[in-house]
């Protein structure tokens, strides 16, 4: 999906946090490396690309898979995930009868570790509200559609908790490895507004 | 921190599922600030949860005064929240920071803002801090 297009930068803010930032180093606080580093290592290096390979294994290690539904957070630190807004996982499984889709009303809890940093239209106030009141609607918006007789589970992330969906594996994956299902789960099957789709 | 492996792989087949992430930034000044936080929640400066308390707060009163939702600009709520924070612990106080901005605003037409605070700039001539 596409995100709203917005202004490409906002003048005041742009500079309150040039301001802030250089406030911060001269005081010794901030190091820029350090900082350069961190938003490197966020948006490049920590991605949907954890998640994928956590859902690939539920798909293919049964005793995995049951491990994930019972401690989320325990079963993605066994594959070395783990950090901020991560503290606590919980996996919900989609099936043919029950979809999953997460949202946080509150602000933007997100599962970094498995999905590294939300996209914009997770932070959006009108996916945050309209997700919770109309499900169908809004997911057929983003491109899925569900049968009406399927049940949509909207869950609502908070500080101690986030949500990751366990999408379906999807037909006719059967002699795929680990790692080539891990490069189809996308993040939008893993928040629960897309599905994974066969190669 | 998080623990990156080493065998992930970042090209090849595993490597797909990043090009449907889209930008999380929309611009420069947001991944600075969004590195600055980090960086202090990294030494320790306050609580990754302290932080997000102010974030969610701030949130809400901007949503409790535009019902429509028009014009939300996430980091600016996120720069709110972080100004706030640093205001009460006493680490760089609001006034200090509207004070720097004003300075930042006077340079001379021309002067490449580029959205980068910090890197290399020093403090300028009419500097308040």
């Amino acid at each position: 999906m596409t995100a709203v297009p917005r202004p490409h930068d906002h003048p005041d803010a742009a500079l309150r946090a040039e301001a802030l930032e250089s406030l911060l180093l001269e005081r010794g606080l901030i190091d820029p490396k350090v900082v350069d580093g961190l938003i490197s290592r966020y948006e490049n290096d920590v991605g949907p690309m954890n998640g994928a390979r956590v859902i690939a294994k539920a798909w293919t290690d049964a005793d995995y898979r049951s491990r994930l539904l019972d401690d989320g957070t325990a079963a993605i630190g066994e594959l070395g995930y783990s950090g901020p807004q991560g503290e606590y996982i919980e996996v919900v499984e989609n099936t043919g009868d029950v979809h999953n889709v997460v949202v946080c009303t509150l602000c933007s809890c997100y599962p970094w570790p498995v999905l590294g940093l939300p996209p914009s239209w997770y932070k959006d106030p009108a996916y945050r509200s309209r997700i919770v009141r109309e499900p169908r609607r809004v997911l057929a918006e983003m491109g899925l559609e569900l049968d009406d007789d399927v049940e949509i589970r909207v869950w609502d992330s908070s500080s101690e908790v986030r949500y990751l969906v366990l999408p379906e594996r999807p037909e006719g994956t059967a002699d795929l490895s680990e790692e080539e299902l891990a490069a189809l789960v996308t993040r939008d099957a893993m928040v629960g507004v897309g599905r994974v789709t066969p190669p | 921190m998080i623990e990156l492996p080493a065998e992930l792989a970042i090209t090849g087949p595993a490597a797909p599922p990043r090009a449907n992430g889209e930008m999380v930034f929309d611009a420069p000044w947001e991944s600075r600030l969004f590195g600055v936080t980090m960086a202090l929640v990294e030494d320790e400066r306050f609580a990754w949860s302290d932080f997000q308390q102010r974030l969610i707060t701030a949130v809400g009163r901007w949503e409790a005064e535009h019902p429509d939702g028009e014009g939300y600009r996430y980091y600016e709520r996120w720069a709110e929240a972080l100004e706030s924070l640093l205001d009460d612990l006493g680490i760089v106080a609001i006034e200090t920071t509207d004070a720097r901005a004003r300075s930042l605003a006077a340079r001379p037409a021309g002067h490449d803002h580029g959205g980068h605070g910090g890197h290399g700039s020093g403090p300028t001539a009419h500097d308040v801090a």
